[in-house]
């Protein structure tokens, strides 16, 4: 049974990563057709980076997911101060609502933010309002649900004696929180801006509803490659940016390891001191 | 805090307005063209872009769509204009009764009177007031002549052919399908009849048990691989697929292919007019047309761009057929919504007819009777256990 059991597990992995397997072993074949081996080679790879076309939109795609993961970390993280301070009843009626949005379908977010935004640009008399700023805010958008969900947990498990001592000791407002209150969150925080960031990179739905002639993402410039078979180089990218992927994720898993080992020895300290006091009492 | 916040959304607004402001500065067009169509510097091939904001100083903004409806739902959602457009011919049509197009000032467009006369006037804007060509092609028959017998070729009836059973390819989207169909059987393209449609979509039930696969872009590996040896398509893919596989052959049938066009259009609300006919005069100029096709694979309207082209290209009696071979191309017009409707109910018919899909329902359903048997068997296991440790517990408690 126990065989089996393992086995089974392995069989699991296979098949959610046998998809990029075939993928990266394509990116470093010498021919074009993937089914077919035909030598290792890093032309792939070198094509790419003599790419005019996909590099910049690579560029595009990177700076939408850098910007929006930092502006939504922020708006997100002052959302959960706001929301922590709240009765729990509200809170929760809080958390119900922003988690909607992420099990929303995407296509339903991207149809209603592109009427949303043609609708504000009739409005504003502004005939060519898709563009940059509507691809930026629909991913902000998308985003938050993700930072709330990793900070609001982090701000409930701090002991809320901290910010009042630190104001005891002398801390404005403001200090006890850059100083006090960021520090205590700082890892929720982080790793909800790395999944804002993933989920920016990879997202195609609603930035296919959203943008405009003026900016143009990677994943919907590929959607549109329909007039040519796809060239290697285009593999050679998906690896790339699935190393990157996978790179950010492990980040986040080192970085959330970390965090759990810190608390354990501080609650084993709590304690240790604790017990010192009893007997010295 | 308040000033940290009110600071980080202004300069979030700043940067988000550096783009915008940027390019309207030197004059700019939006261009909105099918993906991969337009030669972009890759390969050693021209930059058709840059190469116009040299020459011109108008930035292109450059955009690109997946297929003819995608382009129209973008259009009509609004929220983003566009100066240049290339659309085919049917949805040209489509796009000139709804009245979405602007008509072209030639005087702008001088480069024009280099289009070839065969390529004007067509059934989809009769006086070219809206559009002009940018590229054009046929759909034929591409064959493996190692496997087909020549005297089988020559009809669209190889494709009905029971000796070729399972290497046959097919279309996968209603409207080339159907014309496949259609001219197997002496009809028109762009006939709205119902009975002409059923007839069609019998002829390709028929033909299903004998269709490997119905696919587009995979026909390239499936014939290059020969998979498959007889597959319908465009005869600029042909060549692409010739330089892999030279025992690929292509024809076009007796009865008559599809004629297709792709021309520049300038919609309606464009913010830039003159800039967008700046740009289709570049495009028509024979060298820019030249260049610019020799790395697509399509034919261009120009005859004079062929001295800028590849000789084996432009040679070739398949990219550029006879005048007498082109006589029979048809193209494709807009259907009726209702006529479209009907297509489209008939197509579900022949996709879901008989074979796989059957197979596939049916072992959803064994999987999900599976599913329920183990849960009861689990449901009984446990309550026969409990009713197990109660008698024992009973006969601990006894002693």
């Amino acid at each position: 049974m126990k065989t089996f059991q393992r086995s089974f597990t392995y069989l699991v992995l296979l098949f959610l990563y046998i998809p990029m397997l075939v993928l990266a072993v394509a990116s470093f074949n010498a021919g074009t057709d993937p089914a077919v081996w035909k030598g290792f080679t890093l032309h792939n790879y070198s094509e790419l980076f003599a790419d005019g076309v996909l590099l910049p939109m690579l560029l595009n795609s990177v700076i939408i997911a850098v910007l929006s993961s930092l502006i939504a970390t922020v708006l997100g993280t002052m959302a959960c101060l706001g929301m922590h301070d709240m009765k729990p009843r509200l809170r929760n009626m809080y958390m119900t609502v922003t988690n909607i949005p992420m099990t929303n379908p995407d296509i339903v977010t991207g149809v209603s933010l592109a009427l949303l935004f043609a609708f504000a640009g009739t409005l504003l008399k502004m005939k060519s309002v898709l563009g940059f700023t509507t691809l930026l805010i629909a991913h902000v958008t998308f985003s938050l649900p993700y930072i709330i969900m990793s900070v609001l947990p982090k701000l409930s498990q701090m002991d809320p004696d901290l910010q009042e001592a630190a104001m005891d000791l002398g801390c404005t407002p403001r200090q006890a929180f850059f100083k006090v209150v960021l520090h205590e969150i700082m890892p929720g925080v982080i790793s909800g801006a790395l999944m804002a960031f993933t989920m920016s990179l990879d997202d195609f739905v609603i930035s296919y509803f959203v943008y405009g002639p003026k900016f143009v993402t990677l994943p919907v410039e590929i959607y549109n490659y329909t007039k040519k078979p796809l060239q290697p180089k285009i593999y050679a990218l998906f690896t790339l940016l699935f190393m990157v992927i996978l790179l950010v994720m492990i980040i986040m898993t080192v970085l959330e390891a970390k965090d759990e080992k810190q608390q354990s020895q501080r609650r084993i300290a709590f304690r240790g001191r604790r017990k010192r006091k009893e007997v010295e009492g | 805090m308040k000033r940290l916040c009110a600071l980080l959304l202004c300069s979030v607004l700043l940067i988000s307005s550096i783009p915008v402001s940027a390019s309207a500065a030197g004059g700019s067009i939006n261009v909105y063209n099918w993906g991969q169509y337009i030669s972009d510097g890759s390969d050693g091939y021209i930059d058709v872009n840059k190469a116009f904001t040299e020459k011109t100083g108008i930035q292109v903004n450059y955009m690109t769509f997946d297929s003819n409806e995608s382009m129209y739902t973008k259009l009509k959602t609004g929220g983003s204009t566009y100066d240049v457009i290339i659309p085919s011919d049917y949805m040209i049509a489509k796009l000139i009764s709804e009245g979405m197009l602007e008509k072209l000032d030639y005087s702008n467009i001088p480069n024009y009177r280099y289009i070839d006369k065969a390529y004007r006037d067509q059934a989809y804007d009769p006086k070219n007031e809206y559009s002009v060509p940018y590229t054009w092609g046929t759909v034929g028959v591409i064959y493996n002549s190692k496997y087909v017998d020549e005297e089988d070729v020559g009809s669209w009836d190889l494709l009905w052919n029971p000796k070729y059973s399972g290497k046959i390819l097919m279309f996968d989207n209603p409207r080339d399908a159907f014309a496949i169909g259609e001219l197997k059987l002496g009809y028109s393209l762009n006939t709205e009849d119902k009975d002409d449609l059923r007839n069609a979509s019998y002829e390709l039930i028929q033909q299903k048990p004998l269709v490997q696969a119905y696919v587009m872009d995979q026909i390239f590996d499936k014939m290059e691989r020969e998979e498959a040896w007889i597959a319908p398509y465009y005869a600029g893919d042909y060549l692409l697929m010739a330089e892999e596989n030279p025992d690929l052959k292509f024809f076009f049938p007796e009865e008559g292919f599809n004629l297709f066009i792709d021309a520049c259009c300038i919609p309606k609300g464009c913010q830039n007019k003159e800039g967008a006919e700046a740009y289709i005069n570049f495009l028509c100029s024979p060298e820019i047309s030249g260049e610019n096709l020799d790395y697509l694979g399509y034919s261009t309207p120009i005859s004079k761009a062929k001295d800028f082209m590849d000789p084996d290209i432009s040679a070739s009696d398949i990219a550029y057929p006879t005048e007498e071979t082109l006589a029979n191309g048809q193209s494709f017009l807009n259907l009726s919504v209702e006529a479209n409707h009907e297509m489209d109910a008939l197509w579900l018919q022949v996709k879901t007819q008989g074979g796989v899909d059957s197979y596939a329902v049916w072992s959803m359903i064994a999987l999900v009777v599976l599913l329920i048997a183990y849960l009861i068997f689990r449901q009984i296991r446990r309550k026969r256990r409990i009713a197990a440790r109660c008698a024992r517990w009973k006969t601990d408690s006894r002693d």
